[in-house]
């Protein structure tokens, strides 16, 4: 028996039979599938502050709302629900919506069902909720400290999980060790954000007390667990389903369960199927993010640069919950903490740490960018203190080509690869040598020119068991081994005998389809489209298990490769069958062209379809042996993938593709802008099913890893609000952005796998923001000690390392106190107006309801509630962005008539806001001055979206309240910061100081 | 992220926009293009009563050229300006500058007085409305008013134009005989807002003036002696002086660095360009 | 004077892939859900109802425009084309086969929106150089391809629009 005659498919860039649907706006995505009539809307109430209790939800005016068919707070979905699986031991509850305390900005808070979400977003405006703020905290390190607040009062510390792990002798190896080489390293938070957000459509049948949702998730079905069991159902009244296609995850679509326990029950209360469509704002302040870390990495360091020893400290921040499959991000990576080199001594401090920040899950590269940002700066790092070039380190570490298969320090099975000899093709082939010259020129002519290198094994098709590693192993005997990584395929024959394909991997754009085409094509000698592929799934109709979806880059070794053994064997039955008929022994026989024959004969065959057909119309022909040939479902499980073993050892991937990365970099010496000069990426992901495919997932994880380099951060303040809720806000890379990587590719099939395919979808991700950070570390320090890059690598953060100290201003410039952290900061300010009117008079307008009323620009009723506090009615804003606000006034340090502070808390459907300001009243004469300071937090939605604009926006508020009180005491010239700037920059212009 | 309920007014003469704009007072707003406005009202942080619908209006889309003044008709879109034949020749700033503006797709909706209208701080137009001495037309049902651009910019998206009142043209003087302009910006992505933005003009006796937007509150102008001694400590305190600010794309020092260095090399193209 | 209450409505009027439409759009209704929703033409993707991705990316009178920053009402009397339109019944357009053939989409969910762009630039500048193509592609986000081959599809196509050599 041999295989198709003709030229396989398999290993061709052929069309992806996805295409035609998708440039046509015929594809399937969620919001496009057809509902049920009378299906509803759903819209949220989300938190505004990163961390507040919640004192009462009034659902009064919203349920009134026109088309409103129910208004369901938290408290309410827990009558339904029970908490969610945490991953780990702890006294900590996991509620998808918020029930008496907001932990993140966006956290739900209620949720609205009407006939559409337009109404479903007006009645949402109409909830009331009355928060008690609480200090937030958002830096995982300060989390750590003994007077942090405490997120979850059960936990007593925002600490949820710590594991120390030694592996080898990594003492004695460090005391041995002439060197000791550390470095710390922050990684911020990105997220892949897919162009389509998430949405779930979901029904229950209180007949069946069974839910049936649908919605764009991608796995991995480990998670169905984990939505029933909230839900109080048995698996089997849980159908979960999904669309057709979905418009790219990342990893992100995971995150969607929590919403679909909240729909499903929002179905249930409502007595009728609803459908949410998440909206960018929701997506960008409360989908998931990957996790932020905090890292000490230290080396044990021979003269040469051999590494004898590793001791990692992470501290991981998963944000307000640990939601599933959390702490997989810091467990996936656990087998290959020593990355593609050989080191036998490692230890491992691992803190799991909860922050006012979205909760983290799935993301491409899942931990791989964390570890290997730590490890690759490092190995700069470990260079330049020796004085060694960055090649040569990497080299004297790889793991040796002859030692395939290779066991880790920490466990994991590296199944085939040769390091060193990719790394030398690429060397060669991606032209190292011309990229030397161009920084020589570079530097010659003084410009700023670095080259980085990164060296990483992309691990794919997690074991479902890695994620116990986090037990201690006396916990996980308790809870039972748990390993493996079910892939399911089914090869179905229908009665006219042409083949169909279905399997459990939730694509969302890699063209499983048209890979599962080309292996059962091949495999039966048909061509491409005469085999049909569905890869969307049915709980209740789908063969499935927990690794069932599409994540750690698991389709072609292990999706595609159940499929190869399910039509395998259906071939071997059908070869049979066909041998009997046309009375040829079965190794005989060949298929090809559509036709079953003999080997020897060509004219001695039969069609395909008759053959195949066969077991439909007469079963009682086919020989005994054969059972049936209607349908072969496989489920393949590697063997390799075992439970951690007692010492914590843990095969955490079956695959490990290799990735060496180099690139230059050129930062402009005027702007600052770095930019890529040239980016070779060499990799070995085993034998390559589609290269056009493969390609194309290294150059879309290429470019998101060039937007987590120079662009993408999930920025937040100190005080829990959330800076990035924009598109315009988190910056995704644009063709602009983006040059082209050169690739590079290197074969060494993976023996573990049907195909001998690894995954190759997230390697990107993990190598290239450090091969760009150590390109930008050596464009601006050659030699000595290395910059601390921290990710985004902006222009503002490059200047002043190459534009040195700043010149000072020779005219005194008024004060502009900044306090800079990402994106999140207290609005300072300061103005002055000039009344016609004595100190007394302003004083007593100052402290006068009525006067107050009158002059504050929007105010619709102040109310004095004693001698020094106030409540206010107002509308506030700029331009077309107004908000109406609740106001808190309280006026202290009271020293008549010349000063006074003036604190404040407004909350508002726009967000909230607090602060405080000193006024002072100084008699000019002909009337007073009126100076003010002020601090003010902003946080919300307008926080959210309107981070630019801040500052500038709250000046013109706070001064248009002074200009209305000068020009209520009888006009008197503003003045302003922009006159006074007026008259500053004529001075200038006229010549500086004179 | 849809918008709050409102009246919609589409206006076909300029009499039914200033009844409806009358009528609504500060709770009525113009949208033309609405680029700027309706992700406002999608995110819902604007809920006007009433959107008066001016791009229906004839006489305000037009583009005409009196004596050195060209006047852009309020309902005038970014690319119907970026595509008039003579924008090189009489307006050769703005045409340096309007491939900055967003997107194509958003100048393909987006209007010029509209960008004027919102005044943000770091938009293209404003900025070269300022450093060329242009003027803002309003119009309410009684009473129009020609205001300098000067001071129509009062702050960060805020004007000079008064609830019932609109914009119905903007005037931009035209190129001058041996003035030499330039423009240059840094956004963190190519369309994106920028966070410094420079306009320079040189005029033919060597005197210039620079006009910085994204960093104060409204564009900012610096005017500078033919003499150029002294030029980069002019810059400093300049740069100083707009009160930069962080933010989450920039730092106030990479701006004041912007300011300085991108201020000093628009400067010196224009200087060039003098024809 | 044409007032429309913000609970009103009224038919809109307009031309969508070359048929006469009339669905019905409150003042406040997007012209994206309008398309998907009350027309189901749900080939044109919403992503970000903010302007920035381009997803939504209809051609209004010829010229690209987002669906998402315009009002239901503002498209009366315009000549809208969506996606839909692309294709000469099975058929693909020169634009959406470069696209199929040089790999120029993943998941698809910002394809429409691209399509839309270039086929307007196309139609308007058949000689479009690859920077003006970088220009006009860069008001699109992409979160699946990396750009590059998306670039070539537009090169392939805009040779073969204009009679020239397939590849670029």
């Amino acid at each position: 028996m041999k295989d198709t005659a003709t030229e396989p498919l398999l290993g061709r860039s052929v069309e992806r039979i996805e295409d035609a649907a998708l440039v046509s706006g015929r594809g399937q995505f969620i919001d496009d599938l057809p509902v049920a009539t009378g299906t509803l809307a759903v819209a949220f109430v989300r938190a505004p502050h990163g961390h507040a209790d919640i004192k009462s939800v009034d659902v009064t005016a919203a349920t009134r709302a026109p088309g409103v068919a129910a208004v369901i707070t938290g408290q309410d979905v827990t009558r339904y629900i029970r908490s969610m699986t945490v991953g780990v031991k702890a006294n900590v509850e996991c509620w998808p919506i918020a029930v008496d305390r907001v932990r993140y900005v966006g956290e739900p808070v209620a949720m609205v069902v009407a006939t559409d979400r337009y109404l479903a977003e007006d009645a949402a405006d109409l909830v009331e909720v009355d928060y008690s703020p609480l200090t937030a905290v958002v830096d995982p390190v300060r989390a750590l400290a003994d007077d942090a607040p405490v997120l979850h009062q059960s936990l007593g510390s925002n600490l949820i999980n710590e594991r120390r792990f030694r592996y080898g002798d990594p003492e004695t190896a460090f005391d041995a060790a002439p060197h000791r080489i550390g470095i710390d390293v922050t990684y911020p938070r990105s997220a892949c954000t897919p162009i389509e957000t998430y949405g779930v459509i979901a029904r229950y049948e209180p007949g069946e007390d069974a839910y049936d949702i649908t919605a764009n998730f991608q796995g991995p079905f480990s998670i169905h667990a984990v939505v029933a069991r909230s839900l109080q159902v048995p698996g089997n009244r849980l159908r979960l389903r999904t669309p057709p296609d979905s418009g790219g995850s990342f990893g992100i679509k995971q995150g969607v369960f929590p919403y679909m326990i909240l729909s499903g029950v929002a179905a249930r209360i409502a007595g009728a199927p609803v459908k949410w469509i998440e909206d960018r704002l929701e997506h960008l302040s409360a989908s998931v993010s990957a996790t932020n870390r905090q890292t000490r990495i230290e080396a044990a360091v021979e003269a040469d640069g051999r590494i004898t020893a590793l001791d990692w400290d992470q501290i991981e921040d998963c944000g307000a919950h640990l939601r599933a499959p959390e702490p997989a991000t810091l467990y996936r990576m656990h087998g290959n903490m020593t990355g593609a080199y050989d080191i036998a001594n490692v230890a491992i401090r691992n803190r799991v740490v909860l922050t006012n920040k979205t909760p983290t899950g799935l993301n491409r590269g899942f931990g791989g960018p964390q570890i290997y940002f730590a490890l690759e700066r490092l190995m700069d790092t470990i260079a330049r203190q020796l004085g060694l070039d960055r090649l040569d380190v990497i080299r004297r570490n790889l793991v040796p080509a002859d030692a395939f298969p290779y066991r880790t320090a920490t466990g994991a099975l590296l199944d085939s690869g040769d390091y060193a000899a990719a790394m030398a093709r690429a060397v060669d082939e991606g032209g190292l040598a011309e990229l030397y010259a161009r920084r020589d020129t570079a530097r010659a002519e003084g410009r700023r020119y670095g080259i980085g290198f990164a060296c990483v094994v992309e691990p794919s098709v997690s074991n479902m068991g890695y994620i116990t590693t986090v037990l201690s192993s006396e916990e996980r005997a308790k809870a039972g081994p748990k390993n493996g990584a079910q892939a399911t395929a089914t090869v179905a024959i229908d009665p006219l005998g042409s083949v169909t394909v279905k399997v459990a991997s939730v694509p969302q754009g890699q063209g499983h389809r048209t890979v599962l085409a080309q292996v059962v094509a091949d495999k039966f000698g048909l061509p491409l489209d005469a085999v049909r592929v569905l890869a969307d799934v049915d709980t209740m109709r789908d063969a499935w298990s927990i690794a069932s979806g599409n994540y750690a880059s698991r389709f072609a070794p292990a999706v595609a490769g159940a499929t190869e053994i399910a039509a395998t064997r259906l071939r071997d039955k059908l070869a049979k069958v066909a041998a009997s008929q046309l009375n040829i022994g079965a190794s005989d026989v060949t298929f090809d062209a559509g036709r079953i024959g003999a080997a020897q004969n060509p004219d001695n065959s039969l069609s395909f379809a008759r053959v195949a057909a066969t077991a439909h119309w007469s079963p009682g022909t086919l020989p005994d042996d054969v059972g049936q040939t209607l349908r072969e479902t496989v489920f393949w499980t590697p063997p390799e993938l075992e439970a951690p073993t007692a010492d914590d050892g843990i095969n955490s991937s079956l695959c490990h593709g290799f990735i060496f990365d180099f690139c230059g970099i050129e930062i402009d010496p005027d702007t600052a802008e770095p930019r890529i000069d040239r980016y070779v990426t060499m990799h070995d992901c085993g034998r390559i099913l589609h290269p056009a495919m493969v390609d194309g997932q290294v150059r879309g994880g290429f470019a998101q890893a060039v937007g987590a380099a120079f662009l993408e951060e999930y920025a937040y303040g100190e005080d829990g609000s959330f800076r990035s809720g924009t598109l315009a806000d988190y910056l995704l890379p644009t063709v602009m952005e983006v040059p082209e990587p050169v690739i590079l590719h290197h074969e060494t099939p993976s023996p573990f796998t049907p195909l001998g395919a690894k995954g190759v979808g997230e390697g990107n991700c993990m190598s290239t923001p450090v091969c760009i950070a150590n390109a930008v570390a050596d464009a601006l320090a050659p030699e000595g000690d290395a910059p601390n890059i921290v990710l985004p690598v902006t222009a503002a953060k490059l200047a002043p390392l190459i534009h040195g100290e700043e010149p000072e201003p020779k005219e005194p410039v008024p004060e502009t106190k900044a306090e800079a952290t990402s994106g999140g900061r207290k609005l300072t300010g300061e103005g002055r107006a000039l009344v016609q009117a004595s100190r007394e008079d302003v004083w007593k307008m100052l402290l006068d309801p009525a006067t107050l009323d009158a002059i504050i620009p929007g105010s619709h009723g102040v109310q004095k509630v004693d001698e020094t506090r106030f409540k206010a009615d107002v509308t506030l804003g700029v331009g077309p962005v107004r908000g109406r606000y609740k106001a808190d006034i309280e006026l202290s340090d009271l020293d008549p008539p010349n000063a006074v502070t003036l604190s404040g808390q407004a909350v508002g459907a726009l967000g909230t806001g607090g602060g405080h300001g000193r006024v002072t009243l100084t008699d000019t004469g002909d009337g007073t001055e009126i100076t003010y300071r002020y601090e003010a937090e902003i946080g919300g939605k307008v926080a959210s979206v309107g981070g630019r604009l801040l500052d500038g926006a709250a000046k013109v508020v706070i001064g248009e309240f002074f200009r209305a009180l000068a020009r209520h005491c009888g006009g008197g010239a503003g003045n302003g910061p922009i006159a006074r700037l007026r008259g500053l920059l004529n001075r200038i212009a006229k010549g500086g100081r004179t | 992220m849809k918008p709050a309920p409102f009246d919609y007014v589409a206006a076909t003469d300029l009499s039914e926009a200033l009844d409806a704009l009358q009528e609504g007072g500060s709770d009525a707003r113009v949208i033309a293009g609405g680029q700027s406005l309706v992700p406002m009202l999608n995110m819902r942080l604007a809920r006007p009563a009433t959107l008066v619908d001016i791009t229906r209006i004839p006489e305000l889309s037009r583009i005409e050229a009196k004596g050195d003044q060209i006047i852009i008709g309020a309902a005038v879109r970014q690319a119907t300006l970026e595509s008039w034949p003579d924008l090189a020749d009489r307006l050769p700033l703005v045409r340096a500058a309007i491939s900055w503006v967003g997107h194509t797709q958003l100048r393909n909706r987006g209007t010029v007085c509209g960008s004027v209208a919102h005044a943000d701080p770091s938009a293209e137009l404003p900025l070269c409305l300022l450093a060329l001495g242009g003027t803002v037309t309003l119009r309410r049902r009684r009473k129009t008013r020609t205001v300098a651009a000067r001071d129509f910019f009062q702050g960060m998206m805020s004007t000079d134009l008064a609830p019932g009142e609109m914009i119905t043209s903007v005037s931009i003087p035209a190129r001058k005989q041996g003035t030499g302009y330039a423009f240059r910006e840094v956004a963190r992505r190519h369309g994106d807002f920028a966070i410094v933005a420079c306009a320079a003009i040189a005029r033919p006796d060597g005197s210039s003036t620079l006009t910085v937007g994204g960093v104060a509150d409204t564009p900012q102008t610096l005017d500078l002696p033919a003499d150029t001694t002294g030029r980069d400590d002019r810059l400093n305190e300049f740069a100083w002086h707009l009160q930069a600010r962080d933010d989450l794309h920039a730092t106030a020092r990479y701006r004041r660095d912007l300011v300085r260095r991108l201020g000093r090399t628009t400067l010196k193209e224009a200087l060039s360009c003098r024809d | 004077m044409p007032r429309l209450t913000k609970d009103e409505k009224p038919a809109v009027r307009f031309t969508l892939n070359g048929r006469a439409v009339s669905p019905e759009a409150p003042p406040r209704m997007l012209l994206s859900d309008l398309l998907r929703h009350e027309i189901g033409a749900t080939g044109t993707h919403v992503g970000c109802e903010h302007g920035v991705c381009g997803a939504c990316t209809v051609q209004v009178d010829g010229a690209p425009v987002r669906a998402c920053l315009m009002l239901a009402q503002q498209a009366q009397g315009c000549d809208i084309r969506t996606v839909e339109a692309l294709a000469e019944g099975p058929e693909l357009s020169p634009l959406q086969a470069a696209f199929r053939e040089h790999f120029a989409l993943q998941c698809g969910f910002c394809t429409a929106g691209i399509l839309m762009t270039l086929d307007a630039l196309f139609a308007s500048q058949p000689e479009a150089d690859e920077a003006t193509i970088r220009e006009a592609l860069s008001g699109h986000l992409c979160r699946c391809t990396g750009y590059a081959p998306i670039v070539q599809a537009a090169l392939a196509a805009r040779n073969r629009i204009k009679g020239g050599p397939i590849d670029a």
